[in-house]
This record gives C-alpha cells, sequence and structure tokens, in this order.
C-alpha cells in the first residue's frame, strides 16, 4: 500500500509537470477547443464507474456506478464531437500569393 | 492480482497507451494543423481504456454497464452539438457532470469500504469528494448563469466570504475526523452536503465578466479530483488524466486572473458588484460623437489597417457573420483587416476564437493582445464591437478604477476609434469607459448585428455591388 502511494505521487507528479509543459504550448487561439477537450479526456473515470456497476459489490454502488457512468459517457460522447466541430472551423487563410 | 494474469496485463498495457495516446492528444492540440489529429488520438485512447475495463475479471453485471453508456451516449450527442455561441455553459455543464460522476464514485467506494480504511485512503477520499461536489454545484452555477436561467449580476451580502470559509472549514473538518475516525460513516454524507453548498455561495457572487476565470478554475478542480479518485481506485491512468485536466484548467486560470490582473482569491471573494457602487461617480457625463453607418463605411473604406475587437456584445447579438461580411468587403477593398482577441473576451477562454473561427475567418487573422498592441499606434481604424472593459483607458492611467493594472488593448492609440454599442449605459462590470469621450472616438449606436449589416450594405453599394 505505501509503495502505491508512493508510485502513485511520482505518476501524478511527472503527469502535471508534462501536462504543464505540453498544454502552455497549446496557442490561446484553441483555449476553447482546449478545454473541451481535456473534458472529455477527464471522463476516463468512466473506468472507475464501469468497475464499479459491473462489479455489482452492492446495490448502492451499481445504482451510483451507473449513474455516473451516464454522467461520464456524456462528457465523452459531447467532449469529442464539440471538440472536433470547433477545430473544423479553424482555417487558415490559405496558400495565397 | 495472481490468477487470470493474462488479461490484468493486457488490461494495463490498454491503460499504458491510452496514456500515450492522451498526451499526443494535448500536443497535437497545440497547433491548429494537427489539432484534428489530437482528437482522434483521445478517442482512440479512450476506446482502448474502456475496451479493456470491459475485460475485467471483477466484472458480473454488463446489463447496468451498457444501460449507462447507451444512456450516456444520448445524452452527449445534443450536447455535442450545440450552438457555437452556447459553448461556454455546456463546458460548465460538462464540468459538472465530470464532478458528479467523480463524486458518486467516491461515495460508492467510501460505503464498500468503510469502516477499514487506511488514512492516505480516507485523505484522498475525501479530496475526491469534497472537490467532486463543491465542483458539481459551482458549475452548474455557472452554467446556469451563463445560460441566463440565473441572474448574471453577481450577489453580495454581508458576512459573505466568512460564511463561505467557515462551510469549507467545516468540510474540511469533517475530513478530518474520518481520517482518524473512518467508522463515523454517519459523518460522510455531511462531507457531501456542505461542499454542495458551499459551491453554490461559491459562485453567486461571481458575475459574467469574470466567468473565464471561474469556469478554468472548475476545470482544475474537476481534474484534481478525478485525480484523487486515480489515487483511491490506484488507477495511475485515472491520476494522470485528472493531474493533465488540473493543470490544464491551472494553466488557463492563471493566464485569465493575469489578463485581468486580478488573483484567484480576488475573483472569488471580490466580487465586481461591490466595486462598481462605489466607482459610478455623480458627475455629469462629457458629450459624446456619434456617427451613422454611411459615415462609418466612409472612414473603414479611406482606412489601410483596421483592427476589429470582438467582446461578449458580439456574440450576445450573434453578429459574428455579419462581422464575417465586414471583413470580406474591406479585404476586397484591400484594407487590411485584423482581430484583437483579449484573453478575457467573451465568458470562456478563446471564447472569441471560435465564434469567429465559426464564421469562417480564417485564424491568422485572429491576434492575441501582445501582437495587436504593438501595431494600434500604426492602425487607422479600431473597431470595438460589444467589447468594453477591455478596452477601458483607465485601467492604465486611473489607479481608482477598479480595474487599474489590468492589461488592455490599446485601442485609444488608433487614429480612429468606432464602438458599436446599444447606449451609453455603462458595461458589464459597471464601468465607465473613459475612451467613449476622446475627440478620436465616434460612436456608432445600435444592435451590433444590423449596425454592422448596415455598414457592409453601404459598402457593397457604393462600390457598384
Amino acid at each position: 500500500m505505501k509503495l502505491d502511494l508512493l508510485t502513485g505521487l511520482y505518476v501524478f507528479m511527472l503527469a502535471a509537470f508534462i501536462g504543464f509543459e505540453v498544454i502552455r504550448r497549446v496557442s490561446p487561439l484553441l483555449h476553447t477547443p482546449l478545454m473541451s477537450l481535456t473534458n472529455a479526456l477527464d471522463a476516463i473515470a468512466v473506468v472507475g464507474a464501469i468497475i464499479l456497476a459491473g462489479e455489482h459489490k452492492s446495490n448502492l454502488a451499481a445504482i451510483l456506478g451507473t449513474i455516473a457512468i451516464v454522467a461520464a459517457t456524456s462528457n465523452v460522447v459531447g467532449g469529442f464531437i464539440i471538440t472536433d466541430r470547433m477545430l473544423k472551423m479553424f482555417k487558415s487563410s490559405g496558400p495565397k500569393k | 492480482m495472481n490468477n487470470f494474469l493474462g488479461t490484468d496485463t493486457l488490461i494495463e498495457v490498454t491503460y499504458l497507451i491510452a496514456t500515450a495516446l492522451f498526451i499526443l492528444s494535448l500536443k497535437w492540440l497545440s497547433s491548429p494543423a494537427t489539432a484534428r489529429r489530437g482528437v482522434f488520438a483521445g478517442e482512440a485512447g479512450m476506446a482502448l481504456a474502456v475496451g479493456g475495463t470491459l475485460l475485467h475479471r471483477g466484472i458480473i453485471d454488463y446489463k447496468l454497464i451498457a444501460i449507462g453508456l447507451v444512456v450516456g451516449t444520448i445524452i452527449g450527442i445534443p450536447l455535442g452539438k450545440v450552438q457555437m455561441t452556447a459553448v461556454p455553459q455546456r463546458t460548465a455543464l460538462s464540468h459538472a457532470f465530470g464532478a458528479l460522476c467523480v463524486t458518486l464514485v467516491g461515495t460508492a467506494e467510501f460505503y464498500l469500504r468503510a469502516p477499514n480504511i487506511a488514512p492516505f485512503m480516507m485523505a484522498v477520499l475525501a479530496m475526491e469528494v469534497i472537490l467532486g461536489s463543491l465542483t458539481f454545484t459551482g458549475s452548474l452555477m455557472a452554467a446556469g448563469k451563463l445560460q441566463e436561467v440565473l441572474p448574471q449580476r453577481p450577489i453580495t451580502y454581508k458576512g459573505q466570504n466568512f460564511v463561505n470559509l467557515a462551510m469549507l472549514g467545516l468540510a474540511v473538518a469533517i475530513a478530518v475526523i474520518l481520517v482518524i475516525h473512518p467508522e463515523n460513516t454517519r459523518l460522510f454524507p455531511a462531507m457531501i452536503i456542505i461542499p454542495l453548498v458551499f459551491g453554490v455561495m461559491l459562485v453567486v457572487p461571481i458575475g459574467g465578466a469574470d466567468m473565464p476565470t471561474v469556469i478554468s478554475l472548475l476545470n482544475s478542480y474537476a481534474g484534481l479530483s478525478a485525480a484523487a479518485m486515480g489515487f483511491v481506485l490506484n488507477s495511475k491512468l485515472l491520476i494522470i488524466a485528472g493531474a493533465l485536466d488540473g493543470s490544464s484548467g491551472f494553466i488557463l486560470s492563471v493566464i485569465m486572473s493575469k489578463a485581468m490582473n486580478r488573483s484567484f482569491t480576488n475573483v472569488l471573494f471580490g466580487g465586481f458588484g461591490q466595486i462598481q457602487t462605489a466607482a459610478a461617480g455623480a458627475k455629469e457625463a462629457p458629450p459624446v460623437r456619434s456617427a451613422t453607418p454611411e459615415e462609418a463605411a466612409g472612414i473603414l473604406a479611406a482606412a489601410n489597417k483596421v483592427v476589429i475587437v470582438p467582446g461578449y456584445g458580439m456574440a450576445v447579438a450573434q453578429a459574428q457573420h455579419k462581422v464575417r461580411e465586414l471583413y470580406d468587403s474591406l479585404a476586397k477593398r484591400g484594407v487590411d483587416v485584423t482581430f484583437g482577441i483579449h484573453p478575457v473576451a467573451g465568458r470562456m477562454p478563446g471564447h472569441m476564437n471560435v465564434l469567429l473561427a465559426e464564421a469562417d475567418i480564417p485564424y491568422d487573422k485572429l491576434l492575441e493582445m501582445d501582437q495587436v498592441n504593438g501595431d494600434l499606434a500604426q492602425t487607422d481604424v479600431a473597431l470595438i464591437i460589444g467589447a468594453n472593459d477591455v478596452t477601458n483607458p483607465a485601467a492604465r492611467t486611473d489607479p481608482n478604477s477598479p480595474i487599474y493594472g489590468m492589461p488592455i488593448l490599446d485601442v485609444d492609440r488608433a487614429r480612429t476609434v468606432m464602438v458599436i454599442k446599444r447606449s451609453m449605459a455603462a458595461g458589464f462590470a459597471g464601468i465607465d469607459n473613459p475612451l467613449y469621450y476622446l475627440d478620436r472616438t465616434l460612436m456608432l449606436f445600435g444592435d451590433a448585428k444590423n449596425f454592422v449589416s448596415s455598414i457592409v450594405r453601404e459598402l457593397t453599394g457604393g462600390h457598384g455591388g
């Protein structure tokens, strides 16, 4: 358990640094799609909800897990759709002259 | 994890690949040219991770999972297809959903594990549900304000900050008791309900102009709560996704508060509403000069370089497509037109860029504040459409102004300033804008959409069609 905790903290720290470095480079132009994309990725929490609902260890856990799947899945689906729609709109003035 | 080792390893490998894809996804988002590939990488990672999870050997009941996935998809599709002007409230709503998921999972885990919860486990679990539940109601409030179902003006009362801090303190105190004595399961509901109320109270005093910061901050909380959930479930994938989301929200909040020259605490506990009463002087307003669409069109047509500064007013009037027509007709006449975008223009980070991109304006014409400010002294016309505080020169000159020190677009350095505005009523923050009384400023009174289309009519008509 102790080891898990420390490993977890290492992982968190490294991911936070990577996040800072990668996201700092995102142009302000794309800050809205950035937010909707990170939101969709964050909905990976759905994996926790799936296990909770699927293991059915108690009725409470199964019900809460199912509602959590609904909430997270709607973020995954909606988040990816709208991010892609937004990014499709960004066009350069193109290779004219 | 000793039997079925093959499956467990397989699941972990899908998570590993998913993590790599998530990081690539954000990396590719850095430029518009590769950004759509980023979305695809994210989708692939998500599909892999979910697929891997379904192989989990503890799962005995696939019916509930299927129901959840189907219902979630049914709700998600319309949420992905909202109008671009509704993106800020959609984003706030998705923060609420994310936080809801995290809170529910945390609650279920608590009741499954209590009373045998190790202190560290209880601490992250408490962090997960406290952050999750305050983000849930806070984001719902923000979405309500943005959708205008709730009043947008900040609501403040005496002792507000004290009440808020007391609530947060109480929730933390309960968390500490539970860490030491996790068998007190009766205390757990209070640790959810108090932050739920706190989330509401936190956003109630926040006005529309502060929404970009608040949305970013809630974004960060949603990420951190998911990372805490990762610790609870011992899932590295979740820790990483949460850390990425959390740092993204954090970076955006820092950018937003810098762009307003305010600290987080000032945004959260300041409330623009209180300042405005102090700032409203009784002095007579000096006269302003106004112009008709014909005059405005004449000046624009004679210009060499025009900078258009859009703000929330453009979004409200849905004027972005008319602005595009204006851009086209000026560009056809050889006028150099660019857009000056202030980081906090609109209601969320990048709001204006998305609306203008939707109207098909090339993104290389959308310039950041620093790029534009260097050019404004050589600009013939600065045309302001529905923006106010981000152009207010008082931020540079008047130490008594509530927005003093905030970086602004220096439109008053342009040769001519034109401001499309409904009336002389003060802007959202209720702060008077001395820009409007300058000799070089022309006020164009009217609805942004109608006024811009009148200008376009003049421009195209005068050119012989």
